[in-house]
């Protein structure tokens, strides 16, 4: 078998300029931010991001590296709103398809099965039509005669997805309740690039969860990272819960520039190892300034 | 908690009986509610008039019965794994009855989640229109919007997110096929489309609320029956259910204020 193994420096490497990138997940959670950081760092610009969008969407916004956005909703889930991806839309600085999260589910199944669209109900009457014009309806050719929304394949050149559980091969095993559509996004994508928790012997997979949980196949992987708190400021149960204090801390850094630029230098302008580190801290100090205040 | 009538009963619980009311008839449907009062509305439908309602955890799981608010995961009891790819099964197979909030809504019950001002370039970019387009069109909706004002209640909304009757008519009938907005709920009152053309009509005030707060709150030519009833007293058996079973602590008060 294949060993699929590599660095994020090396998936960087396989992106370009001007891509079509995918992202797993859902909201904040269970994303790839060790990926999302990494392309942080890159040169890589010009870049169409597709996601069910959360702080993945909002960080590559801030760096300017977006020129559009493919979206049903952007939010972080315990916060409503993303404040980079609100401000970029809100300054007119990124393109956006935004369609409705079944629409959207539709568009990567397509991607998938390789067929130009898939019909669906949703999206008839909404403003979906309005504000993407290049959207299309179908006539059903059977007696019905209905008229659906045709949603269009969202043809990926490349995903990037976020698990629990990896072996070298690319056989990728979700312990969380839900998978979303991580599956979707690598069927649809070209190059498709699985981050993990903890790399894992193929036999250790069935021991740290029921098959059901082994949900994406080495059919779908061609790289594999070993990236532990990969998906950190996002969920990632059961290893670990989103971490509030310090997406508060990233919402608020954000409302300031000179509290973002500080936050950039302290976590982003730093490598993984530096940023789990540094993460590590913020965390001990949050803590210690609680102390302090239920002490006083 | 402040009595808003002698009967005190709170504001609070008025719109938790209000949305509970949505679920009513509806049988064995998974029921999905966003905000406070939909979710205690879902949750003593189920335990009294509405006991097929199927409930979720708010993640990837339907749950037995209906656990109070903030119920910690390990109290549960999961029926069945509801992961978001099943959700939309369950949406476009129309078993689900919804209540979402609403950041604008106009009198055709049109809702907009996804942005104020232009949506090219908006004043204020909201979530997004998540799956409010596909739902409506595809299962009852009902809105809960706990903030009633003109800035809600408006003759237009910005991004048609929801589809209200007026633009699910002309989209044709696919549109209309599966489309209902059965209430709209607030603070001041409940709000149906029982009305010739389907524009939104004033069903009930809570108690304490005047015909003409609600019209004064209202952005648009709100229709208003001649007689307009109060919102249904909770009875005993829901008023002990909300306090002391569903939310002890209280989330309802802090929602909508009395």
């Amino acid at each position: 078998m294949a060993d699929k193994r590599m660095t994020l420096d090396e998936l960087v490497g396989e992106l370009a300029s001007g891509m079509t990138v995918g992202i797993g997940g859902w909201g904040s959670r269970r994303k790839p931010m060790a990926a999302v950081r990494a392309i942080l760092r890159s040169d890589l610009t010009d870049l169409t991001v597709v996601s069910y969008g959360g702080p993945d969407v909002g960080l590559l916004c801030a760096s300017g590296k977006v020129a559009k956005v493919v979206y049903p909703f952007v939010t972080l889930d315990s916060i409503p709103l993303d404040p980079h991806f609100k401000a970029a839309r809100q300054a007119g600085a990124v393109e956006a398809m935004e369609v409705d999260e079944g629409m959207f589910y539709l568009g990567l199944l397509a991607a998938s099965q390789r067929i130009p669209f898939l019909p669906t109900r949703s999206g008839l009457g909404s403003d979906v039509l309005e504000i993407n014009p290049s959207l299309r309806t179908v006539r059903s050719p059977y007696d019905d005669g209905e008229e659906l929304v045709a949603m269009p394949a969202l043809r990926l050149d490349a995903a990037v997805v976020h698990v629990n559980r990896a072996d070298a091969a690319g056989s990728a095993q979700i312990l969380g309740p839900d998978p979303f559509f991580d599956e979707l996004f690598l069927g649809a994508a070209d190059r498709r690039f699985v981050t993990t928790e903890q790399l894992a012997a193929t036999a250790q997979l069935a021991e740290e969860g029921p098959i059901q949980t082994m949900c994406i196949s080495r059919l779908l992987t061609d790289g594999v990272v070993e990236t532990p708190g990969g998906a950190h400021f996002t969920a990632c149960v059961p290893d670990y819960g989103r971490d509030e204090g310090f997406q508060k801390e990233y919402v608020t850094a954000a409302g300031d520039p000179d509290a973002w630029e500080a936050f950039g230098q302290r976590f982003l302008a730093v490598d993984e190892d530096g940023y789990q580190a540094a993460t590590r801290e913020a965390a001990d100090q949050r803590a210690a300034a609680r102390a302090a205040k239920e002490g006083a | 908690m402040t009595d808003t009538t002698d009967t005190g009963v709170t504001r609070a619980e008025y719109c938790a009986i209000a949305c509970a009311e949505v679920f009513r008839g509806d049988g064995e449907v998974m029921a999905s509610a966003f905000g406070t009062a939909p979710a205690l509305g879902a949750r003593l439908a189920r335990l009294t008039f509405a006991p097929d309602l199927v409930l979720t955890d708010g993640d990837a799981a339907l749950v037995e019965g209906a656990p109070a608010l903030g119920a910690r995961p390990a109290s549960l009891v999961y029926e069945s794994h509801m992961p978001y790819r099943r959700v939309f099964d369950v949406v476009w197979s129309g078993r689900r009855n919804l209540i979402m909030m609403a950041s604008q809504i106009d009198r055709h019950g049109n809702q907009n989640i996804s942005a104020i001002g232009p949506w090219a370039r908006p004043k204020a970019q909201l979530i997004g229109v998540r799956g409010a387009p596909g739902n409506t069109v595809n299962h009852p909706t009902s809105y809960w919007v706990p903030n009633h004002s003109p800035r809600s209640f408006v003759e237009q909304v910005d991004v048609v997110s929801g589809v209200g009757y007026d633009r699910a008519t002309a989209a044709g009938p696919s549109a209309t096929r599966f489309h209902e907005i059965r209430f709209v709920v607030s603070n001041l009152g409940v709000f149906d489309f029982n009305t010739p053309d389907r524009v939104m009509r004033l069903a009930s005030v809570h108690p304490g609320v005047t015909v003409d707060d609600v019209r004064a709150a209202t952005g648009f030519d709100l229709v208003v029956p001649d007689e307009v009833p109060d919102t249904r007293m909770p009875t005993p058996e829901e008023l002990d259910l909300l306090r002391t079973v569903l939310d002890p602590k209280g989330a309802r008060d802090r929602e909508v204020p009395s």
